[in-house]
């Protein structure tokens, strides 16, 4: 993942740089005085070369909290040409590291905030956390608060407590410690499965391993993070907070949540997939007329339509394969249809797994206890993350067609608009009304081409137009 | 070398792996080739002595004919040997080759497998994993070939194989080493030796006859086995030493790794490239406490963080289970300090790479009135065995991992060498401080002399300036092309003298890069010196050069010290 665009800039053009580069000899670049009189200075990343335009955090000499002398060395920083230890150009406390171990940062940007007194930590601390969590990527920054600090050297002291709380919230991101280590809670979870839930921002106390002895391994945090791929599964992995829509401030710039930050990540890096659409209608009388019929035995329409596409993807495995790696892909053993479901301040996938195995009437049990469980914020990962196709369905707003974006991670997704009374033109030359649903299937063309998707779309239509199997 | 392993129970060196000779267990089998292919009146009769810490170059030439008659007739008829080497390691190998081309009739007495730990449990074998580490790591690293422009597809391995590369490896060196032995005319005793008295040594299996021969001297050369602190339970399956793991019966899915010296490193490099994540637990508060801490935290930035593993330092493991019933391994940790419980862990698999023991017992030391020290074998700067009462034992050396002095497998063979050429009439210090030593992770590190640290310490006591030098692989040429440009080389040397104090390297090759350090501080070429020599482009051996020619020495000092020779 590259860190270098994630700086943030707000500050750079109101001091000059802070800091000087120590060569072995001593040599180092001339630097305009200091101009600003704050208290509260910020560290930026310095050209260490000419033709240095960005900068490597390579280890943090200090930690937030130390007490820092001019002339000290506080990182060591990697430029396109070596590994340079920067030294303080003042007296003062290590306050707040905004650019974490391992992260890059462009030349002049701040990498971290220089306290003159102990007292002004948690004031620096504060206006760390009240810029967006720059470096890490990850969801787990604190970004609650809205405002955007225009001027450093003038702080709102009123600020400081209501992020203090947040603060240690984002420490999680820059934190070397591991979590199982931490007394009382303990998660036992690989080593590499720590550094991604470092790196991806997932907070491990909210997944269940999947490892020897319940132990979180690394593709558990995966699985984690693929939920909130597929949009907005961080609210059932954390309680996340979730804004309420009611009394929207208009004209405010309003910093996303965890999970619109992942979700708009995660459709941010669907544009690296080669997808592709095609459409069908259906004719759905007898589907409808089945419908009625079972209704009362507690079938959902959702089951009905899950239980069709699997038995369809039996027949066409292709479309239930999936590319990770962009060189191979996996014919997935199970077929486990997802169904997007919006639920407050967001959407989530529960899974129906097995859809092709399991009778209609326990599919439709099944799918209850999962929309009663997501509404409930209880879903555990794998009932919102192992779906191998993922059904979206806007019928019941009146939508006639829409087209979805496919979740990373998966061959295909269908959306599915409304059944709706149609007038057609028959083969024997009459014309007749029909109850019609348009789908339009979204797949990965690396791996999915047009014509397996006509097939599927075909195979799906018999069944549906034929729904007496879906019963068996 | 004796090597069975036997539990030990000794009070014990530190459970870390603080000083690097304590727990290293690094080797060259340089001479085994040599001695094997060419008979010894076709070899060169310049030895290349290595002087005593001073600077003054020597050759010693020797004219066979003088020594070789005038040692045998003159050893009394009483002595069956002129002398007996107890253990065939490296370092009782490296003593014997040099004991017979200085004429001297030989004996080497084994009681366990030939070649001792470096060659059965220890350098060679590890080498083969790691040199198949090496390639799976370049075989996965996507991005480094896709640099290169290369089109891989999924790397994988087949573990069996993989051990059998190594066994096979050993078995390999092993027949080499024998066969170089025997053809040079050295006896091979097998048993266990234990001195019964002067130059008086018994041989045997247990429960077998004892025969006893007598030397005129007698080098103890038995090695070291795995240190396994107490409270871990070594079920060999799920807790293990590098005597186990170098068999790789199999790969865990997590392995904690006690101890992060070269051991610990060397494995967690085997480990991660063949899938495991690793947990390092190490008592002091850095990982890599023996290295110079400049290049021991750039190596973390390398060979750890970007790794599947974590780590936990400050800490002991007090108590070790292995995985039974079902249940995992479960690690006991306890802060260093404070000693109050810190943390359980529960893995698949732990490695106990907490150093090396001296195996010294059943060697009848008390027999001569010498008593170990936690082990080693106490010997004074020329290996000579000192008794209880402090004074030298005539005609007996101790070489190698059981003195302690530096456990590496090549300073056993050089202090062998060095104990026969003063049994043969040349008296030999060797300079530990020339001796390199090397972790052969990818990428390598390597080092010899002093670290930065003890050099600071050294001047401040001596009342000398020292300076630095680095240089770094990003500036090379040929790392470059590799697209393998991580990597720093260090120099420490005194600006007034010029003199090397230590150099330090990590990078590709670094293993092999050092001896062009190390032969400078053992000959005692100084900076203004080498940094005429010329070195081959585009090559590695050139972050050296550069490494001397960044040097700056004070004004007065910058003439060559030694006149080159025109030819």
């Amino acid at each position: 993942m590259s860190h270098s665009h994630l700086l943030h800039t707000t500050f750079v053009p109101t001091a000059p740089p802070s800091l000087r580069r120590r060569l072995g000899v001593g040599a180092h670049l001339p630097r305009k005085p200091h101009l600003i009189q704050s208290k509260i200075r910020e560290i930026f990343m310095p050209a260490l070369s000419s033709t240095m335009t960005e900068g490597k955090i390579v280890s943090w000499v200090k930690s937030e909290g130390d007490k820092l002398a001019k002339g000290e060395s506080v990182v060591v920083v990697e430029s396109d040409k070596a590994d340079m230890d920067v030294e303080s150009f003042y007296d003062g406390y290590l306050a707040a590291i905004i650019v974490d171990e391992g992260l890059s940062a462009a030349v002049g940007s701040t990498i971290a905030l220089l306290a003159e007194t102990e007292e002004e930590i948690a004031l620096a601390q504060s206006k760390k956390s009240s810029s967006p969590a720059p470096a890490s990527a990850s969801a787990a920054g604190g970004n609650d608060a809205p405002m955007v600090l225009e001027e450093m050297p003038s702080p709102v002291p009123a600020a400081a407590p209501a992020v203090a709380s947040v603060s240690s919230n984002a420490s999680a991101v820059g934190s070397a410690v591991h979590p199982a280590s931490e007394g009382g809670k303990r998660v036992v979870a690989s080593p590499y499965a720590k550094k991604l839930a470092k790196d991806l921002g997932v907070d491990l106390k909210g997944i269940v391993g999947s490892g020897p002895n319940g132990r979180v391994v690394a593709k558990d945090v995966e699985a984690a993070l693929a939920a909130v791929n597929v949009g907005g599964g961080s609210a059932a992995t954390t309680a996340a907070e979730v804004a309420k829509p009611s009394g929207v401030e208009l004209g405010s710039v309003v910093p996303f949540t965890t999970m619109q930050s992942a979700v708009s990540r995660n459709m941010v890096e669907s544009l690296a997939v080669p997808t592709f659409r095609v459409g069908y209608t259906f004719t759905t009388d007898a589907l409808d007329a089945l419908y009625k019929k079972i209704k009362s035995k507690g079938v959902t329409m959702t089951a009905l339509l899950a239980k069709a596409t699997a038995l369809a993807l039996v027949q066409h495995p292709v479309v239930n394969s999936s590319c990770r790696d962009g060189k191979s892909f996996t014919y997935n053993s199970h077929i486990n249809v997802a169904v997007a479901v919006a639920i407050d301040g967001g959407l989530i996938t529960p899974v129906l797994q097995d859809a092709d195995k399991i009778d209609i009437y326990s599919l439709s049990r099944k799918w209850k206890e999962l929309v009663d469980k997501a509404r409930a914020k209880q879903l555990q990962p794998q009932e919102y993350n192992s779906g191998t196709f993922t059904l979206s369905n806007l019928g019941m707003f009146g939508v006639d067609r829409f087209d979805a974006i496919l979740p990373p991670g998966t061959g295909a997704i269908m959306a599915v608009g409304a059944s709706e009374p149609a007038l057609v033109g028959t083969k024997d030359g009459r014309i007749g009304l029909k109850t019609q649903m348009q789908v339009n299937v979204t797949a990965d063309h690396r791996v999915i081409y047009g014509a397996d998707l006509a097939a599927f779309l075909q195979t799906l239509a018999k069944i549906i137009e034929d729904p007496n199997d879906l019963t068996l | 070398m004796h090597a069975s392993i036997l539990p030990l129970s000794t009070s014990n060196p530190p459970y870390s792996t603080l000083r690097p000779h304590s727990s290293s267990r690094l080797c060259g089998l340089q001479r085994e080739a040599f001695g094997f292919c060419s008979p010894p009146q076709f070899r060169s009769r310049n030895l290349r002595a290595v002087p005593a810490k001073t600077h003054s170059r020597r050759l010693s030439v020797f004219s066979t004919s003088n020594t070789a008659a005038g040692n045998r007739s003159s050893a009394p008829a009483s002595f069956d040997y002129d002398l007996v080497i107890i253990g065939a390691g490296v370092g009782g190998h490296g003593a014997a080759l040099h004991a017979v081309e200085k004429g001297l009739k030989t004996a080497i007495i084994e009681g366990d497998v030939m070649g001792g730990t470096c060659v059965n449990r220890g350098c060679v074998p590890s080498k083969a994993l790691l040199a198949v580490s090496g390639r799976m790591r370049e075989l996965q690293d996507e991005h480094h070939l896709k640099a290169l422009g290369l089109q891989v597809a999924a790397a994988g391995y087949d573990r069996q194989a993989v051990a059998d590369h190594a066994n096979n490896l050993a078995s390999r060196i092993r027949g080499n080493l024998t066969n170089s032995l025997k053809a040079l005319g050295v006896d091979i005793l097998t048993g266990f030796g234990t001195i019964v008295g002067p130059q008086k040594v018994k041989y045997g299996k247990i429960g077998s006859s004892d025969n006893v021969v007598t030397a005129k001297d007698i080098i103890i050369a038995t090695g070291s086995v795995p240190f396994v602190p107490r409270g871990i339970e070594v079920d060999g399956k799920t807790v293990i030493t590098s005597d186990h793991a170098l068999k790789l019966e199999f790969v865990p899915d997590w392995i904690a790794i006690v101890g992060s010296g070269y051991i610990g490193l060397e494995f967690s490099d085997v480990y991660t490239a063949l899938g495991s994540e690793v947990t390092f637990i190490e008592a002091m508060d850095q990982l890599m406490p023996g290295f110079d801490p400049e290049i021991g935290k750039l190596a973390q930035r390398v060979l750890i963080n970007p790794r599947k593993i974590d780590y936990h330092t400050g800490v002991f493991a007090t108590k070790i289970t292995p995985a039974k019933d079902g249940k995992p391994v479960t690690i006991e940790l306890i802060d260093a300090k404070t000693k109050e419980p810190k943390d359980t862990l529960e893995v698949d698999a732990a490695l106990i790479a907490t150093g090396r023991a001296p195996f010294t017992k059943g060697l009848g030391l008390e027999n001569i009135n010498v008593e170990t020290q936690r082990g080693f074998v106490p010997v004074d700067e020329r290996m000579r065995v000192i008794d209880a009462d402090g004074n030298l034992i005539p005609h007996l050396y101790c070489i190698g991992d059981a003195n302690g002095k530096l456990m590496l497998a090549h300073t056993a063979s050089a202090q062998g060498i060095s104990v026969v050429e003063q049994l043969t009439g040349n008296d030999h210090v060797l300079n530990h401080l020339s001796i390199p030593a090397a972790c052969f992770t990818h990428p390598e590190i390597s080092m010899v002399g002093l670290t930065e640290p003890q050099a600071r310490e050294k001047a401040e006591n001596q009342g000398f300036e020292i300076s630095i030098a680095k240089t770094s692989f990003k500036a090379n040429t040929k790392a470059l092309a590799e697209n393998e440009g991580e990597g720093l080389a260090k120099l420490i040397y005194r600006p007034d003298t010029g003199e090397i104090l230590g150099v330090h390297i990590f990078g590709m090759h670094a293993a092999d890069l050092i001896h062009e350090a190390s032969n400078a501080i053992a000959l005692g070429t100084r900076v203004q010196d080498i940094k005429f020599a010329v070195h081959a482009h585009p090559t590695l051996s050139e972050v050296l050069d550069e490494l001397y020619k960044s040097a700056k020495l004070n004004s007065h000092n910058t003439k060559p010290a030694s006149e080159p020779v025109a030819v």
